[in-house]
């Protein structure tokens, strides 16, 4: 071996043991900081840590962009969803002045809230970008409730690590971690572009994850659960999502 | 190869094992994210530009095949199985390969020299005429010269280094620009390009020029020796014409 391809040989050496080193910290840290999502197993599972855990240390407190009011779609596109069931159209009938939000789990004051109820707690109005994993989007302004005002309200518990959600559809369910549950944008909305949300497009209430994917942003939403684990959730996958074989963490 | 004889002077691979295994890497995660792109786009097969668009704003153009959502006007009757979810896994985890491994054969390529010895057009192939002059000879479909099997020439250089440094780049950035979260930290990210959908089509253009890349890529190898070009990127060896017999 001559003097060139030994020294490429170390360069070569160097640089693939940094990369290794490197993945391996990065590993290590993630396990220690809980950057690892709960679909982390299977062939996909690499990915969807390194997009999770990467995204979290970037994005922790970072806002969505906001759009200005000449930017909200004159043409939102709601998509397709599930005809109603018939507790909804009883709901519906009445106006929707007996929807409930249920709050339990890791909290001090498990209860629940009527759509009067959240809206008399602090609200906020933000115009933000609906994306879907699919492509399209559409942008409009949201009113509703900091998922983190409710959350005080009840008290959430020191070790909450995960909101998880539930539409009416009981089959439909998310979470999120409490990086995005604690989130000044991540909303109850039950307001869209000055007035009540219309139905196609999630009303009377629904989430706002406004820096995940629309899949996220689960429409009808009458129940939170607070946990510090999503093992007894579904399949343990941390939503229904994964089973779909869609990802938990939307963020990418 | 001690003691005594003849000094044997090793040959010099005509690849590094460092691009040899960063190419191969980079074939395999290309196909990955190609592959899954396509069934990611025929989920909404519709291209728009600026900030916003869906199925009730006029696209920019339409690519004319069948969608997995029966929500997208296609003319067809009939909706494509959804691969989305397996698709958009596997597209991010063969992204991370990607970015990887062309951050690892960067930076060894910088300390190595592998840059401006292989890649960085020669003092002589600075000019037009010096890529005209090679476009012309394929065009007559001259045989490669046997310098061509131990260095690239200038057209050679020229597309390389526009891939590596300017297709890839932006390729990545497009391709993060469609991260909501990526976005909230990088908002400029985005909005350089116009808008979420300007990303989105501007990724989906990108990747049709690496592809254009590949298609002549392998052309090139094939007419230049498949067999001699394809040993020399495995095995780094390059057999000289006069020991073929």
């Amino acid at each position: 071996m001559n003097k060139i391809s030994r020294r490429k040989l170390i360069t070569t050496g160097v640089a693939a043991a940094a990369g290794l080193a490197g993945l391996t910290g990065a590993v290590r840290l993630s396990r220690r900081s809980g950057l690892i999502p709960p679909d982390c197993r299977g062939v996909y599972g690499a990915g969807e840590t390194m997009n999770y855990a990467v995204q979290r240390l970037l994005t922790r407190h970072s806002l969505a962009r906001e759009f200005p009011r000449s930017m909200i779609s004159k043409t939102p596109f709601a998509n397709e969803v599930a005809p109603p069931n018939d507790i909804f159209k009883r709901l519906q009938a009445g106006g929707f002045s007996d929807w409930r939000l249920s709050v339990d789990g890791m909290v001090a004051r498990p209860g629940s809230f009527s759509l009067a109820d959240l809206k008399s707690l602090p609200f906020r109005s933000q115009i933000t970008e609906v994306v879907c994993e699919e492509g399209w989007s559409y942008i409009a302004e949201w009113i509703g409730t900091p998922v983190f005002e409710v959350l005080n309200e009840v008290g959430f518990l020191p070790q909450a690590r995960y909101v998880v959600y539930f539409s009416n559809e009981k089959i439909i369910w998310e979470s999120i971690d409490m990086a995005d549950a604690l989130h000044p944008q991540t909303l109850l909305a039950w307001g869209m572009n000055d007035g009540d949300l219309p139905v196609p497009f999630g009303g009377p209430l629904r989430m706002r994850v406004p820096r995940q994917l629309g899949y996220k942003s689960v429409k009808y939403i009458t129940h939170l659960t607070v946990t510090d684990s999503l093992k007894g959730f579904g399949k343990g996958l941390g939503s229904v999502s994964p089973e779909f074989g869609y990802a938990w963490y939307a963020g990418i | 190869m001690s003691g005594a004889g003849p000094i044997i002077v090793s040959e010099t691979p005509r690849h590094s094992a460092l691009v040899r295994v960063t190419h191969w890497i980079t074939v395999i995660s290309f196909f990955a994210l190609l592959i899954t792109g396509g069934e990611i786009v025929i989920s909404h097969p519709r291209f728009y530009w600026g900030e916003v668009g869906n199925v009730m704003t006029r696209p920019l153009f339409t690519l004319h095949i069948p969608a997995s959502r029966d929500t997208v006007p296609t003319g067809y009757g009939f909706v494509m199985p959804d691969q989305n979810g397996w698709s958009r896994y596997l597209h991010f985890e063969a992204a991370w390969v990607l970015v990887l491994t062309g951050l690892i054969y960067g930076i060894a390529s910088l300390l190595t020299g592998h840059f401006r010895k292989n890649l960085l057009p020669t003092r002589a192939e600075r000019t037009w005429r010096a890529h005209w002059e090679v476009i012309a000879k394929y065009l007559r479909r001259a045989p490669p010269e046997e310098a061509e099997a131990y260095s690239y020439n200038a057209m050679q250089r020229a597309a390389y280094l526009t891939v590596i440094f300017v297709l890839f780049p932006l390729v990545i950035w497009t391709g993060l620009a469609l991260s909501p979260a990526f976005d909230s930290a990088f908002p400029w990210a985005v909005n350089v390009w116009g808008g979420r959908q300007s990303a989105r089509t501007l990724h989906f253009f990108i990747s049709g020029f690496l592809v254009l890349f590949l298609v002549v890529h392998v052309t090139m190898v094939y007419l230049g020796g498949f067999m001699s070009r394809m040993r020399a990127m495995i095995t780094g060896r390059v057999v000289p014409p006069r020991e073929r017999t």
